[in-house]
């Protein structure tokens, strides 16, 4: 079993207790950092082999991983490249992830680019590694570096096995000290160059195949530490405190009203506002006892009842479009006109656990942060703005917490404890409650989607229009970088770049006249909002694909076309029409226009849906079906067929896991997932309020039909199933029912009030 | 008084004995709900408790109120189970006590005192894991795994009392956990895996 610690320097730490654990990461965080001089490793640049290799005289392989895995197994598909270019066996293979003393900055886990960018930049690391490596058994072995092989970390004469050298012994405990190129580029487009030339995948032995994930036993039996399990000496417990009407200020503070609870403090600067206490309790009632005085605000919310009138009406900040063709020509010679709009509400990152994070902050300003950000690189920039240190004082080791599927609340709690820290002279361990967890998280924006197709007499598309109008996706950055960007730096003063951007549609229709565009519209409450917005799992794929794969249904339906046929008749790329046709296979599609499959049974209709997108150069096509009770609109999902292609395809099993996650929580999104608010103040603040897909509503039956292209870029699986899902739903309860739903959640309300 | 009170039914927000609670958080917004004692209750009436965890005994001095789970992970520094919503609602923090799954987040240490609580550590370990601990790495359900209490606790309530369970038993027998990151498909593989083995 590989573990997650740094196998090369500090012993393999198996089945420890979780805080014994914790203490080492802490430990080894600091050693390494002043270390790194003294054991004669090279400095922490992109340049050096060494920040992104080691082997440690036991012949372990240790990788150096810049982004984080949040729970899709990432971390195993850079071992599994890794170990594949260096011809190791994987369980000798570990990984330290998104620790800046001791990672490359690769951009932290986003936009699905673990594989495709960070893993291709491991791939050459893995190949340059071993090239370095069979040069000098060459030089020690005395033979030609072409006449050697590897075998599990053993490079050996071709012919002769007798002539032998390991990794190990190669290296001897010390460091590579080789240069390796790269591209000049932090974050999610750094790409390393060298002479090695990575295998061919018709070589591949481990690539393709499919060992356990690292994390799963250590996290069944309870050994792995968790980023709220971190302890440090001295610390204090703490906890925000957040304003009941969204948008006030803090006018006084009565320390009084905590003055029984031992050890409670306030910690105050400013509209930022917290307290601490020896005892996490203490600091629990202390949270729930103070008495503050907010400043009276007007009503910073719209009702809610106005969200998609307010969007439609509010001035455009920003738009964008991409035209092909003539537009207002196809629609001069339109026989038929479909038009439609469509609704996506506000949806919160919910995580499972609410944000968690510990800082320790030292006089002279050397800041420790243990965090759960995916972005632990930026976080600590944004650290360091908000303490106003040099991010170089700065080290932020990451540490496994709840999942995270986007910029939740998880950088937001690591500013709010590096602040208490820096104010008290303590360490500080903040971890929010779960009203702040759905409160206050970053919020994926809400949207109004217009479409419009023009057909001729035959059904054939003339010209398809499309505008989205929404919040933006970047209203709050996807990065903590810059303290503006969270609640603890809005809180201090710093400003937002508050960038304005939404997406088009992805895929590859090839009608001749189209436009798409977007418009994004101001945030309801600039500032430190409860529905600030910014990235959720494939930032706007839902909402859009949502609109727009329905509304290509809604076409088809106009054109008398078989759903299925349709989009393949407007599909001309191989891979675009592979996972269509797979999907449609998979799942046994009857074709026929929509209402062809639909089945009756006393109160119970069915109907299947189909929808495609791409993401990224990542194809998913997703057959859904559905049963319909027309009394009560209760929806219920049997089965979901998927055909997925990402490209080379690093590790089967657990793709089909990401995707099953995918489904179920795209399914949750779809049916269930709108976030409540009023004028004062967002209402969702549990899971009694902002309900999820419950284990009784979960596809019994999830199909997937993998397209695997081992020659092809890995174009990432994080996020595109959750693209088309909510559209292919969509579009089975038209079928069965008859009607068509233009506004997300798909509840039973709108079910029932769309079929009477 | 104090308005939460453990003991009641902790399996699922429907029978959520907590709902009035949770109402008066949701009426007051996105604000720290005030649920779990009366304003200003003095902290000064720690008490002591002899706590019985995975069979070993350890006396604390807590408040009466303070939930189960801040004793197991804060002073005796079982870093499972986890908080997840504080409410009741999730199963997070899921433990057994005296064989019953029991969400530790809401349930007053004052009122396991003397009786016996299991941990996730408790039930079972690499050497000698539990069948749901063994089905769960086989069928590699985990995601980011942080939901996994309170699925495999309840779990092994469940199959503890009920053997060959049909599909729908085990649903509705785990019906309420929340799992953010939608392994549900693959949970009930391993709690069917396991089911068999438990037969």
């Amino acid at each position: 079993m590989n573990t997650i610690t740094d196998l090369s320097r500090r012993g393999v730490l198996q089945n420890t207790g979780a805080l014994f654990v914790a203490f080492s990461m802490a430990d080894a965080g600091a050693a390494m950092a002043a270390a790194a001089t003294a054991d004669g490793r090279p400095p922490l640049l992109p340049t050096e082999l060494d920040s992104w290799i080691s082997i440690s005289r036991e012949g372990m392989v240790t990788v150096y991983f810049g982004k984080i895995d949040g729970g899709q197994g990432t971390d195993l598909a850079m071992v599994q490249i890794v170990a594949e270019e260096m011809d190791m066996p994987v369980k000798n293979v570990g990984i330290v992830q998104g620790d800046t003393a001791r990672t490359v900055n690769q951009g932290g886990a986003s936009g699905s680019t673990g594989v495709r960018f960070a893993g291709a930049a491991l791939r050459q690391a893995g190949a340059e590694a071993r090239r370095v490596l069979v040069n000098r058994a060459a030089e020690k072995l005395g033979v030609p570096a072409e006449r050697l092989t590897v075998t599990d970390g053993v490079v050996s004469m071709m012919g002769d096995p007798s002539k032998k050298i390991s990794y190990a012994e190669i290296m001897n405990g010390g460091f590579f000290h080789s240069e390796i190129g790269w591209n000049k580029q932090y974050g999610n487009p750094l790409a390393l160059t060298s002479p090695a030339k990575p295998k061919s995948p018709k070589d591949y032995k481990v690539v393709g195949t499919s060992p356990p994930r690292l994390d799963v036993h250590g996290k069944v039996f309870g050994t792995t530490p968790w980023v709220q399990d971190i302890r440090v000496e001295g610390m204090l417990h703490g906890r925000m405190i957040r304003p009941s009407i969204a948008g006030a200020s803090v006018v006084a503070v009565d320390e009084s009203s905590i003055a029984n609870i031992p050890g409670a403090k306030v910690v105050r600067k400013g509209d930022f506002l917290g307290v601490v206490a020896p005892k996490e309790w203490d600091a629990i009632k202390a949270s729930q006892s103070l008495k503050v005085t907010w400043s009276q605000v007007a009503d910073p919310f719209p009702d809610q009842a106005q969200l998609y009138e307010h969007i439609r009406k509010a001035p455009i900040s920003k738009s964008d479009e991409q035209k092909k063709g003539d537009i207002d020509a196809g629609f001069a010679k339109a026989a038929k006109i479909v038009e439609a709009e469509y609704e996506w509400p506000f949806q919160s990152h919910a995580s499972m656990g609410p944000g968690c994070a510990v800082a320790d902050v030292k006089a002279d300003g050397t800041t420790t942060i243990w965090t759960g950000t995916q972005k632990p690189h930026f976080a600590a920039q944004g650290v360091a703005g908000c303490l106003g240190v040099p991010v170089e004082k700065v080290h932020a080791i990451w540490v496994t917490g709840p999942g995270s599927y986007g910029r939740n609340d998880a950088g937001d709690v690591t500013m709010d404890a590096a602040v208490m820290s820096q104010l008290t002279g303590k360490p500080v361990r903040v971890q929010y409650m779960r009203y702040e967890g759905h409160g206050w998280d970053p919020k994926a924006p809400a949207s109004v989607h217009r479409a419009r197709a023009a057909l001729d007499a035959n059904g054939n598309v003339l010209a398809i229009d499309f505008v989205s109008k929404g919040f933006s996706r970047i209203e709050t950055n996807s990065t903590e970088a810059e303290p503006g960007d969270t609640l603890a730096g809005m809180l201090l003063g710093h400003k937002s770049a508050r960038t304005q951007a939404f997406n088009l549609p992805e895929n590859a229709y090839t009608f001749e006249n189209k436009r798409l565009a977007w418009e994004t519209v101001a945030a309801l409450l600039p500032g430190p909002s409860p529905l600030r917005t910014s990235h959720m799992r494939d930032p706007l794929g839902p909402q859009i694909a949502f609109a727009n794969e329905s509304f290509i249904d809604e076409v088809a339906f106009a054109a008398n076309a078989d759903p299925v046929e349709f989009r393949l008749k407007y599909l001309s790329q191989e891979r675009d029409r592979a996972v269509v046709q797979a999907a449609a296979e998979k799942a046994g599609w009857k074709p026929g226009k929509a209402g062809a499959r639909r089945t009756q049974r006393g109160d119970i209709v069915t109907g299947r849906g189909v929808a495609y997108s791409q993401r990224t150069g990542t194809m998913v096509a997703i057959v859904a079906d559905v049963e319909v009770n027309t009394k009560t609109g209760a929806l219920r999902v049997p089965r979901v067929t998927v055909a997925h292609d990402c490209g080379c395809i690093v590790n089967p099993d657990a793709l089909r896991r990401v995707i099953e996650g995918n489904v179920v929580q795209g399914l949750s999104r779809s049916i269930h997932e709108e976030v409540q608010f009023d004028r004062k103040n967002v209402r969702s603040v549990d899971w009694l309020t902002y309900p999820i897909v419950d284990i009784t509503e979960a596809p019994p039956q999830i199909d997937i039909v993998l397209l695997n292209h081992p020659d092809a870029m890995s174009t990432g699986a994080g996020e595109a199933t959750m693209r088309p899902l909510a559209a292919a739903i969509n579009n089975a309860i038209f079928e069965a029912t008859g009607s068509r739903i233009r506004r997300a959640p798909l509840t039973p309300q709108r079910i029932r009030t769309s079929t009477v | 008084m104090h308005k939460c009170v453990g003991g009641a039914d902790k399996t699922h927000p429907s029978r959520d004995k907590y709902g009035l609670a949770v109402l008066e958080a949701a009426l007051r917004g996105a604000s720290a709900p005030r649920t779990y004692f009366a304003a200003g209750r003095d902290g000064s009436m720690a008490e002591k408790f002899t706590l019985r965890v995975n069979g070993s005994d350890h006396t604390i001095e807590a408040d009466p109120d303070m939930p189960l789970l801040y004793a197991l992970r804060d002073d005796l520094g079982m870093s499972n189970p986890h908080f997840g919503c504080g409410l009741s609602q999730c199963g997070a923090c899921t433990v057994h006590v005296d064989g019953v799954a029991t969400r530790s987040c809401v349930t007053p240490v004052s009122r396991v005192a003397g009786h016996d609580v299991v941990t996730l550590q408790g039930l079972g370990t690499p050497e000698k894991p539990h069948p749901l601990q063994t089905a769960y790495v086989e069928e590699q359900v985990v995601q980011c795994g942080y939901c996994l209490n309170g699925w495999v606790m309840t779990a092994a309530a469940f199959l503890n009392k009920t053997k060959k369970p049909t599909d729908g038993q085990i649903r509705e027998a785990l019906t309420g956990l929340k799992c953010r990151c939608g392994t549900h498909t693959a949970i009930m593989r391993a709690v069917k895996r396991a089911a068999d083995k438990m037969a």
